[in-house]
């Protein structure tokens, strides 16, 4: 289990959820948040297409840039805020140990 | 009315795929969809990307894989009700089903199955106060008829695929287009981006950027709108129009089929997954993403072996004193309803030598 990070995810109605997440599985955020049950549509399964698993980033972790299609998709999605993201362009490495994050609002 | 065997609801390549299925079974299909055209989210979000995962096809395009699943059903003259959204289900005292769409158009079926997907697409709008009222007057958030704006004046707002690709349609349709998105940036094929660029330079789209389309304006429809320009000045500029298209993408929503009295689980209906796919309602059936049971996995391929087991299901249902014994199709050929036949051609039985 060495290979799991800890993620706190918040959903919608401000209840914290704490999850460990594996590294050694070559999942995204949202198939995490998937996982768990936690309220993220995906409808595009992971394209960048929809913004329904779009997360704002809590903690101070470095995530690096928003790839190209993360960030065009972000130019159009509603709720936008500069700590916006897309779960399904983030994948789960150990360096997200501790990470903090709360689902937008539903598109 | 229309008059059909199995009433599909969703083009997506399951509800396609039924079609096939049941035509082998002399069933006849009609299909309704939210989108203009066939094929789901196939064609809607994804036309250009690869499927890696359909049996016998090791690299397909998604927009491929629609285009041969309509020509693998064509002996079977499916009818189609496209652009209009399920919104009503009445069970007759027959058993049978009469779905009624947005647009008031009643379909009388002996089944009724529903291969909706993750819902049906709307668009998403732009937030604009009192766009509203000129929706069907001038606005509109999906291209249904080219031809309606022909020698018109349109305004386009969107920076994906669909706008790039209309934009380019339109050019030589239109008398005016007018692109306008957040960004400088684009993001779709490279072949349509290029000739968008091509288009602007040769003036005939009139392209604005960074920019946002902030209001609406006209009487009873509408006559020009106002776009916002983000440079510094954040300068406002009024452009003369006959039509606005904001076409920010598509969001799905099961809808109206929720109300429908159908079990439901996380979004999903549930289904008899060891027998037909039958829902709580006998005669509905739900078939590929919409469904869940136990174990389910959304997949283009599961959806294709669940509509194929529906459609014995629904040929009992019609046929109850009838066996049915399965036909494979390399021997039993195919018979369209359009009186087309195909078949293997037989082998020569001849003797070699003198």
């Amino acid at each position: 289990m060495d290979q799991d990070v800890n993620i706190t995810i918040i959903d919608r109605e401000g209840v914290e959820h704490k999850v460990q997440a594996p590294t050694d599985m070559n999942m995204n955020l949202m198939e995490v948040c998937k996982a768990y049950e936690l309220p993220v549509e995906a409808v595009c399964g992971g394209m960048a297409m929809c913004a329904t698993c779009q997360v704002y980033v809590k903690s101070d972790h470095d995530l690096g840039e928003r790839n190209p299609d993360e960030e065009a998709m972000l130019w159009e999605a509603l709720h936008v805020q500069d700590n916006s993201r897309l779960g399904c362009q983030i994948p789960i490495s150990d360096d997200l140990e501790g990470l903090i994050v709360e689902l937008a609002p539903e598109q | 009315m229309i008059e059909t065997d199995i009433l599909i609801i969703g083009a997506g390549p399951t509800g396609l795929f039924t079609v096939f299925e049941a035509g082998l079974l002399k069933l006849k299909c009609h299909l309704i969809d939210a989108l203009p055209q066939p094929g789901g989210q196939c064609s809607e979000l994804y036309p250009k990307k690869p499927i890696y995962d359909i049996p016998g096809f090791p690299e397909v395009l998604a927009g491929d894989l629609v285009d041969n699943l309509m020509e693998q059903i064509k002996p079977f003259q499916p009818g189609f009700t496209l652009g209009e959204r399920a919104e009503d289900i009445d069970k007759l005292e027959d058993g049978t089903f009469i779905v009624t769409t947005n647009k008031g158009t009643k379909h009388h079926a002996n089944a009724v199955a529903i291969a909706g997907g993750l819902g049906s697409f709307e668009p998403r709008k732009p937030q604009i106060v009192g766009i509203e009222n000129y929706e069907d007057r001038g606005v509109a958030y999906m291209i249904k008829d080219p031809e309606a704006y022909r020698d018109k004046k349109v305004v386009i707002a969107g920076g994906g695929d669909s706008a790039l690709d209309w934009s380019i349609f339109l050019a030589n349709v239109a008398q005016e287009v007018t692109l306008v998105h957040r960004r400088e940036e684009f993001r779709g094929a490279l072949d349509s981006v290029e000739k968008v660029q091509e288009l602007v330079t040769q003036n005939k789209i009139n392209l604005i950027t960074p920019a946002e389309v902030t209001d609406v304006k006209g009487t009873d429809k509408v006559e020009s709108v106002t776009i916002t320009i983000h440079d510094e000045a954040k300068r406002f500029q009024e452009i003369e129009c006959d039509a606005f298209v904001p076409l920010f993408g598509l969001s799905p929503k099961l809808g109206p089929i929720a109300n429908w009295g159908l079990e439901i689980e996380k979004n999903a209906i549930k289904v008899d997954n060891t027998l037909d796919y039958q829902t709580n309602i006998p005669g509905i059936y739900a078939i590929g993403d919409v469904n869940t049971y136990p174990g389910k996995l959304k997949l283009i391929l599961c959806g294709f072996h669940e509509a194929t087991l529906m459609c014995q299901s629904v040929y009992q249902r019609m046929n109850p004193n009838k066996k049915y014994v399965l036909k494979y199709t390399t021997v039993g050929g195919i018979d369209g309803f359009d009186g087309s036949r195909k078949e293997a051609e037989k082998a020569v039985i001849k003797k070699i030598g003198s």
